[in-house]
C-alpha cells in the first residue's frame, strides 16, 4: 500500500490548485478518498471525532439492501421460467437469467448516476458526494426487470440532475430521487412500468398463466388468499428488489441494528399501513387484510429503504412518528380508493417527502413557543 | 427545591488513560507560569505592567479594556518575563517567571456575609480572583455591576478522561463553604449545586449549607453545568445566571479564609500517550514541560489542556488554561489509512454500529486526531439529538446561526448554550461539522447585535 500511496502522494501536485489537471480536482478526491481515509486532523473544536463517515454510513445501508439484490436476481430469473411455463430450469440458470436481466440496469444506473455526480461536483469545485452510492443502488430494484435500459437511463439523468444536484447536492434534496426515477418513469412511459408484461422476459406466456401482480389481482378484488406465504417470501412478480419481505426485512435488520435508519419512521410506516388496511378491509371497500397489505407490492420496500432516508424524511424525533405514520396511511389510501394504478407506495413518499419539512416546522413552533411561554409564567 | 435528574441522552466516550487516584510530585518546580488571556470569549486585555516588573501573587498583571475593574492577577510572585504578542500585536499570553518566595499582597479576611456584596466584589475584584467567574449567555467574564438571577455550580465534570472532583476537593470543606457563601452574597436567588448522582454525595458537598443541592446522573453531558441549568432554571431571554468551577470556587474560598489569591489547583494528567497518568498539584496557568518530562510516549503527540472535547491544542512547552483541570495527551492522526472506511474497525469507536467494535462494549480506545472523513453536508438526523439531553434542537439551532438569523437562534435557545455543550454534536457528527466554532460565531454575532 505504500507504493499506492507513494504514486497518489506524486500525482497529487497535478490536481491541486495550479496544476496541470486541476479541472479535475474533484474526481482526483473522491478516488484518493475512496482508497485512503484522508490524513486531515480535527483543529480548534473537538480533538477526537467518531469514526464514522458518509461513506461508512453509506456503505451500511448498500450492504442492507445486498439481500434484497440477491434475491430479485434469482426471482427475476425463476418468475421468467415460471412464465413460459418450463419448470425443469435449474438454480444456475435462474440466476444466470436472472444476472443477464438486472446487472445491466445496475451497471446503467450507476454509470449514468455517478457520471453526473462527478461532472456536476466538478463544475460547483465540491467534492463528489456518497448519496448516489446509495440512490444508485436503490433505482434497479424499484424497476421492473423487464424495463428498457435507455430509460433507466433517462430517469435516472432526469433525478439526479432535477431533484438533486439542482438543489445542492446530497443532504440538499427535497424528493428521494430513487423514488423520483422511477415516478419519472412511471408517468414518461406507463405501459412500461405496469401491466401484466413487463415482469418476466417473456414474449410468450405459458398457457393458463396470469402474468398479473398481486397487487393487480387485489386492485380488481381477485387475490387469493393462499397466495400469502409466496409473497411474504417474495416468489411473487414485482420490481426487483420489492417482492420478498424476507430479504427486506434483513436488510431492515442490518440499518436499525447499525443505528443508519430510524426506527421510529420504520415502526410508524407499518403502523400507519397496518391500520388504515385494516379500516378499509373492515369496511369492505379492500379484499386484503391489514398484512396482506404490508407484505405485498412495495411496502415494505419503502417503509424499510426509502421513507428512513435522512435527508428527505422528518429531521426531528417527533416529526418522523408522524411522518411515517401518514406515509403508511397514505399508500393504502391510494392503493384503495385510487381506480388508476394499484401502487401507491411511491406517491405516498414523495408526498410526504413535500411535507417533511412543513411537520419539522410545527415540532420546532412548538419547542419556540414553549420557550416564549417560559418568559411569560417567569414575569 | 432540589431536584434528582435521571438523563438519558448524551455519550461517554471511553478513552484511554484515565488518571489514578495518587497525588504525582513533578520533577521539578514550575518554571515558569502564563494567563492567557485567549482562554476568555471577547476580553481585550490590556497591560497593566511592563516586561521586567515585579509582582506578588494577587498584583494585576493586565485588566480588561472594556471593564477595568477586572484585573488578572499573578498566581505567583516573581518577574513578568515576557508578554507574547502574535499577529496584529494581539496579546497572547504574559509569561511570569516566579521567583519562589511565595509572597502575596494581603487582602481582608472576613465573613462574606457581613462584608455586604459591593465590598466582597470589590476584593474578588482586587484579587483577580473575579475572572473565575463565567455569564451565561456568551460564556463570558461576569459583568460585575450586574446581579445574576442564580449562580450554578456542577460538582462533577463527565467529559473523557475528567479528574474526579471528589478526590481533588476532599479535606477542603471549610474553603468550599466559604466560597459558596461568597456566591451567596452576590446573587440575590439561588446558588445550585449539583452532584454526580451515579455515587454517594461526597463530604465536601453533603456538608455544604446554603446551596440548593441538585442530583444528575446519565452520561456526559450530565455534568456540563448548561445542561443542568437547562434542567433545574432555564435561561431566558434578557437572564444572566453566572457559573463557576468546584475547583476555582475554592480560590475564591481561600482568597477570603486566608486573605491571599492563592491558585494553587490539582490537575489530572491523562490520554493514552501518557505513561503513568496521575493527579498533579499545580498552580494555575503553570507551564506543562516539568510535569510532561518523561511521562510521555512518542513525538506525534497532541497536547490538549481540558479534555478532548472542548480543551485547547498547547505545544509541549506551552501553558495550562486558566479554567483548565486536565491535561490529555493524545497521538495526532495525519496519517493516511488505506480504505479505512471498510476496515471492519474492531479499533474505532463510534457511538453507531457501522464498526464491529460494538462486539466489545467494554473496550477502552487510543482515538487519534484523525477526523475519519471529510466535511459534508449534514445526512444522517437524530446524531445531535441523541447527544444533548436539553430541551434544545441543536440541529436547528446550528442551522439558524449559519443563516445568521438572529431571531430563530433567539428562539431556538441559543442564549442556553455555549460550546462545551454542544461538543458532543460535533463528536458524533457523521458530516464532520464544526459544531462548536459555528456556535462561537452565532454567539458572538449575537453579542455585538443584542448584548
Amino acid at each position: 500500500m505504500k507504493a499506492l500511496r507513494n504514486y497518489i502522494d506524486r500525482i497529487k501536485p497535478q490536481f491541486s490548485e495550479g496544476g496541470k489537471f486541476a479541472k479535475f480536482r474533484s474526481t482526483f478526491g473522491a478516488f484518493e478518498t475512496f482508497l485512503f481515509t484522508p490524513n486531515t486532523v480535527n483543529q480548534g473544536g473537538v480533538h477526537v471525532r467518531d469514526a464514522v463517515d458518509l461513506k461508512r454510513t453509506m456503505t451500511a445501508v448498500i450492504i442492507a439492501l445486498v439481500p434484497a439484490l440477491f434475491f430479485g436476481i434469482w426471482n427475476t430469473g425463476y418468475q421468467h421460467f415460471l412464465a413460459i411455463g418450463n419448470n425443469a430450469a435449474t438454480f444456475g440458470e435462474i440466476v444466470c437469467y436472472g444476472l443477464i436481466k438486472v446487472l445491466p440496469i445496475v451497471v446503467v444506473s450507476y454509470v449514468v448516476g455517478l457520471a453526473i455526480e462527478f461532472i456536476s461536483a466538478q463544475i460547483n469545485g465540491h467534492e463528489v458526494n456518497e448519496g448516489y452510492l446509495v440512490s444508485g443502488m436503490i433505482i434497479p430494484l424499484v424497476m421492473p426487470a423487464d424495463i428498457p435500459l435507455w430509460m433507466v437511463a433517462i430517469a435516472t439523468a432526469f433525478s439526479v440532475i432535477f431533484v438533486k444536484e439542482v438543489f445542492g447536492g446530497t443532504g440538499m434534496n427535497l424528493w428521494n430521487p430513487a423514488l423520483v426515477a422511477r415516478a419519472f418513469i412511471f408517468f414518461a412511459y406507463p405501459t412500461k412500468i405496469s401491466g401484466d408484461q413487463v415482469w418476466y422476459g417473456a414474449e410468450q406466456m405459458a398457457d393458463g398463466f396470469s402474468g398479473a401482480t398481486p397487487l393487480a389481482l387485489a386492485a380488481a378484488g381477485t387475490y387469493n388468499p393462499a397466495n400469502d406465504m409466496n409473497a411474504f417470501l417474495g416468489f411473487i412478480p414485482g420490481s426487483i428488489g420489492e417482492t420478498s419481505v424476507v430479504a427486506i426485512l434483513i436488510g431492515a435488520v442490518i440499518l436499525l441494528w447499525t443505528g443508519v435508519a430510524s426506527w421510529k419512521t420504520m415502526v410508524s410506516v407499518f403502523v400507519g399501513g397496518a391500520l388504515m388496511g385494516f379500516v378499509f378491509n373492515a369496511s369492505g371497500m379492500s379484499c386484503l387484510t391489514w398484512y396482506e397489505h404490508l407484505i405485498i407490492g412495495g411496502f415494505a420496500f419503502g417503509a424499510v429503504f426509502m421513507a428512513t432516508d435522512p435527508v428527505t424524511s422528518s429531521r426531528t424525533e417527533t416529526g418522523k412518528y408522524i411522518y411515517g405514520f401518514l406515509i403508511g396511511a397514505m399508500a393504502i389510501i391510494i392503493r384503495v380508493m385510487n381506480p388508476g394504478y394499484p401502487e401507491g407506495m411511491m406517491l405516498a413518499i414523495l408526498l410526504m417527502n413535500t411535507f417533511a419539512p412543513l411537520i419539522d416546522h410545527c415540532v420546532v413552533s412548538r419547542n419556540i413557543s414553549k420557550r416564549l411561554n417560559r418568559v411569560k409564567t417567569t414575569k | 427545591m432540589s431536584q434528582k435528574v435521571k438523563l438519558r441522552k448524551g455519550l461517554n466516550i471511553p478513552l484511554k488513560g484515565k488518571a489514578e487516584k495518587v497525588f504525582e510530585q513533578s520533577t521539578s518546580a514550575v518554571k515558569s507560569i502564563a494567563l492567557k488571556p485567549t482562554d476568555f470569549n471577547m476580553l481585550t486585555p490590556k497591560p497593566a505592567i511592563a516586561e521586567g516588573d515585579k509582582v506578588k501573587a494577587g498584583d494585576a498583571v493586565f485588566f480588561d479594556k472594556n471593564h477595568p475593574e477586572v484585573k488578572f492577577t499573578s498566581p505567583v510572585s516573581g518577574t513578568l518575563k515576557q508578554i507574547v504578542r502574535g499577529d496584529r500585536r494581539r496579546i497572547l499570553a504574559f509569561v511570569i517567571e516566579p521567583d519562589g518566595q511565595n509572597e502575596s499582597v494581603k487582602f481582608e479576611v472576613a465573613n462574606p456575609a457581613k462584608m455586604g456584596r459591593e465590598k466582597v466584589v470589590e476584593t474578588l475584584l482586587n484579587a483577580g480572583a473575579w475572572p473565575l467567574i463565567k455569564q451565561r449567555p456568551y460564556d463570558i467574564i461576569a459583568n460585575p455591576s450586574q446581579t445574576p438571577k442564580a449562580i450554578f455550580v456542577s460538582g462533577f465534570d463527565s467529559a473523557p478522561l475528567a479528574p474526579d472532583y471528589d478526590f481533588i476537593l476532599s479535606g477542603q470543606e471549610s474553603d468550599f463553604q466559604m466560597g459558596i457563601d461568597v456566591l451567596k452574597v452576590l446573587t440575590n436567588g439561588q446558588v445550585h449545586l449539583s452532584y454526580n448522582g451515579a455515587y454517594p454525595m461526597s463530604k465536601i458537598y453533603s456538608s455544604v449549607k446554603g446551596a440548593e443541592i441538585h442530583e444528575f446522573e446519565g452520561p456526559h453531558p450530565a455534568g456540563n453545568v448548561g445542561v443542568q441549568i437547562n434542567h433545574i432554571d432555564p435561561i431566558n431571554k434578557g437572564e444572566i445566571v453566572w457559573t463557576i468551577n468546584p475547583q476555582d470556587l475554592l480560590i475564591i474560598g481561600r482568597l477570603f479564609s486566608k486573605g491571599v489569591f492563592d491558585a494553587t489547583k490539582v490537575i489530572a494528567l491523562t490520554g493514552s500517550q501518557v505513561k503513568a497518568p496521575k493527579y498533579y498539584r499545580t498552580v494555575l496557568g503553570a507551564n506543562v514541560a516539568s510535569i510532561l518530562a518523561g511521562n510521555v510516549e512518542g513525538d506525534n503527540n497532541r497536547i490538549i489542556s481540558g479534555n478532548v472535547l472542548t480543551g485547547t491544542q498547547i505545544d509541549a512547552n506551552g501553558y495550562l488554561g486558566f479554567f483548565s483541570n486536565q491535561i490529555t495527551v493524545i497521538p495526532e492522526g495525519n496519517d493516511y489509512e488505506f480504505m479505512g472506511w471498510a476496515a471492519p474497525g474492531f479499533n474505532k469507536f463510534s457511538a453507531g454500529r457501522t464498526f464491529f467494535s460494538w462486539l466489545m462494549p467494554k473496550k477502552e480506545y487510543e482515538m487519534n486526531t484523525n477526523t475519519h472523513g471529510e466535511p459534508r453536508a449534514i445526512v444522517v438526523s437524530n446524531q445531535y439529538d441523541s447527544v444533548l439531553p436539553m430541551d434544545i434542537y441543536p440541529e436547528f439551532l446550528v442551522k439558524a446561526i449559519m443563516a445568521q438569523d438572529i431571531d430563530k437562534m433567539e428562539q431556538l435557545g441559543i442564549y442556553e448554550v455555549i460550546e462545551e455543550d454542544l461538543a458532543l454534536c460535533e463528536f458524533a457528527c457523521t458530516s464532520k461539522i464544526q459544531v462548536q466554532k459555528i456556535l462561537r460565531n452565532g454567539l458572538n454575532l449575537m453579542y455585538t447585535e443584542v448584548g
